[in-house]
């Protein structure tokens, strides 16, 4: 069974509990004692506090406490990534706003009170008075003379400055036959995870102790940030995430809430928690995306790529957030050239303070914006040039490669067939007939679009020497524990925090294929710092690549162990000792065996060991991989748009990705579908809007339109299978994938369908008002 | 101020005095052992909240708690019958229609409404049916799937 359990499509463990409610997330968890913590929020997206008085509050029916910016003493906010050679500005990120409030949504001041009702009254109560100030919201307006400054020791609100460039840029547009530009604007994302975020924190008085329930993707880095905010020392910090509601990036971060939930709790020695509305999520919890990129692409007449050349402004809100300022460079910048030969790459990357709500992590991750240039880029000359889209690809396309391939921004891509993965997407789709059958639909009046996207992301990140050059103040790595109970069970420990990817299902599956044990013998136990190993968290489709490596090769330190005891047991040479399914016999005479549970039981009673050889059977891997992850793959849209209204109707969508091997291939169709649906929301659906006062207009589910079922097509989901070439199964992580490419896409598919209007640039999301807009001006259309 | 109501959960008779404005998902939640109903949302779009009044589906999250008063309320804790899984919670697992979770409990509810008004739906019925309810990580189509094989498997 071990060989076929990789690979095969079981269901989900984690499932039985989701699906009778029996689980349990931070905001279902109830203690003695437990207090409610509740945020007062600014209204104004820039202002100053003149005057605050909780003096009403505090005397409200079940209040216990409620704290302002000048009682709270907890240490600033940190930033944990910071780009070298940015002249990065980090600003002072106050848990509760001081004197300033700098985004609709920054906290003015906590109320704890018996129950949260009791606290939302409270809050009602609160006397402030703000002395507005103008805002500014464009990134790019923000760092131009005369915008408002944000922050007193952050001049032109440039938090910083970064350039990455690879081969000669001048020459290449010096060279060019043609160059083609565009303005880009990546608009705002709001995550949406389905759960909200929410802390629940349990100071115990008597030995110094805090345990944090906390929705995060990352527990082993919030204990470490906790630390750092609260002063707790490490040791007496335990952080536990428990069932978590989807991420997306915007769990990765440390929010001031769990930080005020702890500080609560430490004063009031009860435990406090703090669930956010969702109301509250649209403000506070943080958002994606917000470039606005001036993009040149240089080539020649035959649709040969000579280099691209771009500046990007990239709003980061208010404050730097945990991990922000990595995300529009390092995540963003090194991907510029994607799946083609750039032989000459420049972009400027503008990092500006906007009176908004702090950007993070968003799926994807600077790896979509990235895509975005280039394939839209690629589609612009393709235009120019009146060739097809796919030809200018198949142009440029990097040949196959199995062990490396270097590019323009330094990166060395591990394998590829990009070549390979578009050719099956266009016999797939039968590309020559789609054309066809458009012709024929553009004829009958219809309004039809294809696009194509292909890409290539970075991630399994990554080296930790990588991660320290580029400025990430942590490690990469990723580690797992596996031990063997006496009764042959196996626990597994692993310090990534999975929270909805399946990996208690697929981690299970590999422990299984490497040493021949039972799937369901196997349990994953992750999310609490207490009883898993140090990890740096789910994330950047890293879980599997990084935390998947860690485990096989834990698993094969147990197996090695249990080789030299089944010898030993055997009476017989290691050299002449063989491995099948879970069991360990002489060459040759495989009934002269010791199954692994016969050596897990002789190894927890140590009875007769070889000498020299310790009791147990459980091994530890701290697994830094050599080089990232390049995951793959060619997609394909096809839109039709109603002229009268600018509907656009999806109308098919075929995803072809390459992850390398799959350890499960229903749980990754499960990861493209939700990706691409998400990249499709960028496309035609999804964007937070700021009206000029700062105020988040698009501040509910009401007003920010997510994909629904009814929308959507079904998409149809293929896959090629190139290994990677360090990773001890090959595997490469499938997490963003589909994000990363969708939106490109669909956005290609858009424009395909308005260029007989003459249409020739128009910004997502492509609303009706907006396309029907664009169908009318024809090509005097505004665009971006 | 409170009222006295009494709202059976799940079989269970509940009598509780209830402040007016509590919401339905707040009394269900706050009983202590019924947490799988979640709360996504405060502008009744998410679905999250969805259990069965009397029967029929609806968003406890729009409902007060003193509205429920004598009913009968169906939370997802409630759907398994002795230790058998409902076809449709059957049917989520076995098509991974599911992975976060949060939605889960809510979409079941809501398939369960979709699958009683309509027994033999269409994709396309389907995926009108599930508007109400938002997903953030599936792209909903094995949801889809999932309750096509409900459906399926209770005509049987
Ligand atoms: S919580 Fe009821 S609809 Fe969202
Ligand atoms: S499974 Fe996560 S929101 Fe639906």
């Amino acid at each position: 069974m071990s060989s076929r359990i990789f690979g095969s499509g079981i269901r989900r463990r984690e499932d039985p509990r989701l699906i009778t409610g029996a689980a349990t997330y931070t905001d279902d968890l109830t203690m003695p004692g437990m207090l409610h913590a509740v945020m007062l929020r600014s209204p104004h997206a820039y202002a100053k506090i003149t005057r605050i008085d909780t003096s009403r509050a505090r005397q409200a029916p079940g209040v216990i406490a409620s704290y302002t910016g000048a009682d709270v003493n907890l240490n600033a906010m940190p930033c944990a990534w910071l780009p070298p050679n940015s002249s990065l500005k980090i600003a002072k990120y106050p848990t509760v706003a001081v004197d300033t409030v700098r985004y609709v949504g920054d906290i003015v001041a906590v109320v704890v009170a018996e129950t949260p009702e009791q606290g939302y009254d409270a809050l009602e109560l609160i006397d402030v008075e703000y002395r507005p100030l103008n805002a500014s919201l464009d990134p790019q307006k923000s760092c131009a003379p005369g915008a408002p400054q944000l922050h007193e020791d952050v001049p032109s609100n440039l938090a910083f400055q970064w350039t990455v460039s690879g081969g000669d840029v001048d020459a290449a547009f010096k060279n060019a036959d043609v160059v083609v530009k565009e303005r880009i604007v990546q608009q705002r994302l709001i995550p949406n995870a389905m759960e909200p975020r929410a802390a629940l924190a349990k100071w115990a008085g008597a030995s110094g102790e805090l345990t944090l329930w906390n929705t995060t993707q990352n527990p082993h880095i919030l204990r470490y940030l906790t630390s750092v905010v609260t002063g707790i020392a490490e040791d007496k910090l335990r952080v536990i995430a428990p069932e978590v509601g989807g991420g997306f990036g915007c769990k990765i971060p440390a929010y001031p809430g769990e930080f005020l939930a702890i500080f609560a709790s430490r004063k009031l020695n009860r435990p406090v928690k703090w669930t956010e509305t969702r109301s509250e999520n649209y403000q506070a919890t943080t958002h994606g995306r917000d470039h606005v990129q001036e993009v040149e692409l240089a080539a020649t007449k035959d649709g040969t790529i000579l280099g691209i050349r771009a500046r990007s402004w990239s709003a980061m809100g208010a404050y730097l957030s945990t991990a922000a300022p990595g995300i529009p460079t390092i995540l963003h910048g090194l991907m510029l050239s994607g799946v083609y030969n750039v032989p000459a790459i420049k972009e400027d990357v503008y990092g500006v303070y906007t009176n908004a709500t702090p950007v993070e992590a968003y799926r994807g991750a600077g790896r979509p914006e990235a895509t975005f240039i280039i394939e839209r880029m690629v589609d612009k000359l393709a235009a120019e040039l009146t060739m097809d889209p796919v030809a200018v690809r198949q142009k440029n396309l990097i040949p196959k490669f199995e062990n490396g391939h270097s590019v323009a921004t330094g990166l060395t891509y591990d394998s590829g067939d990009y070549p390979g993965i578009l050719k099956k997407l266009l016999d797939h789709v039968n590309y020559e007939a789609l054309r066809k059958e458009q012709a024929a639909a553009r004829t009958a009046g219809k309004i039809m679009g294809i696009g194509v996207g292909t890409y290539v992301e970075i991630c399994g990140l990554g080296p930790s020497q990588v991660a320290s050059a580029v400025g990430f103040q942590g490690g990469l790595w990723e580690s797992a524990i596996v031990r063997v109970h006496p009764t042959g069970k196996v626990n597994v420990f692993i310090g990534a925090s999975p929270h909805g990817q399946g990996e208690e299902t697929t981690f299970a599956q590999l422990v299984a294929a490497e040493i021949g044990v039972a799937v369901d013998d196997v349990k994953v136990v992750h999310g609490d710092t207490e009883t898993t190993p140090m990890g740096w968290g789910t994330y950047g489709s890293r879980t599997t690549a990084v935390g998947g490596a860690a485990l096989v090769l834990a698993t094969r330190k147990v197996k090695e162990k249990a080789k030299l005891l089944a010898a030993h047991l055997l009476e017989a040479a290691v050299e002449d000792m063989d491995y099948d399914d879970g069991k360990f016999f002489v060459k040759g005479s495989p009934d002269k065996a010791k199954t692994i549970q016969d050596i897990a039981l002789m190894a927890n009673l140590s009875w007769n060991m070889p000498p020299g050889m310790e009791g147990g059977l459980e091994a530890s891997m701290f697994y830094d991989p050599p080089n990232f992850t390049y995951p793959f793959g060619a997609h394909l849209a096809v839109v039709e748009i109603d002229g009268d209204t600018g509907d656009v109707t999806l109308k098919r969508y075929v995803a072809i990705d390459d992850c390398g091997p799959q350890i499960n291939p229903i749980i990754v169709e499960g990861q493209v579908h939700g990706g691409v649906v998400q990249g499709i929301g960028q496309a035609l659906w999804e964007e937070a809007v700021y009206d000029a006062n700062g105020q988040l207009v698009t501040g509910s589910m009401l007003d920010y339109a997510l994909p629904r079922a009814d929308r959507l097509p079904n998409i149809e989901v293929l896959s090629t299978v190139t290994p990677s070439p360090h990773h001890p199964l090959g595997l490469k992580g499938i997490g963003e994938a589909g994000t990363i490419a969708s939106t490109a896409t669909v956005y290609n598919a858009v424009m395909d369908a308005l260029a007989p209007m003459g249409v020739k640039t128009l910004r997502m999301p492509f609303t009706p008002e907006r396309v029907w807009r664009a169908i009318h001006a024809g090509g005097k259309s505004g665009g971006n | 101020m409170t009222v006295r109501i009494s709202i059976t959960v799940n079989g269970r008779r509940f009598d509780r005095d209830v402040e007016p404005r509590q919401l339905l998902v707040h009394f269900i939640r706050d009983l202590g052992g019924f947490t799988g109903t979640k709360i996504g949302c405060d502008t009744s779009q998410c679905g999250s909240c969805t259990v069965l009044l009397d029967g029929v589906a609806m968003k406890s999250c729009t409902c007060l708690a003193v509205q429920a008063d004598g009913s009968e309320v169906i939370t997802i804790e409630g759907l398994a019958k002795e230790g058998q899984l409902h076809p449709l919670q059957e049917a989520f697992w076995n098509k991974h229609g599911l992975q976060c979770g949060f939605c889960t409990p809510g979409m079941i509810m809501a398939s369960h409404e979709l699958l009683r008004t309509n027994p033999k739906p269409t994709d396309d019925a389907i995926r009108h049916g599930l508007a109400g309810n938002l997903c953030r990580c599936t792209g909903y189509q094995n949801i889809v799937r999932a309750v096509r094989e409900a459906a399926t498997a209770m005509a049987k």
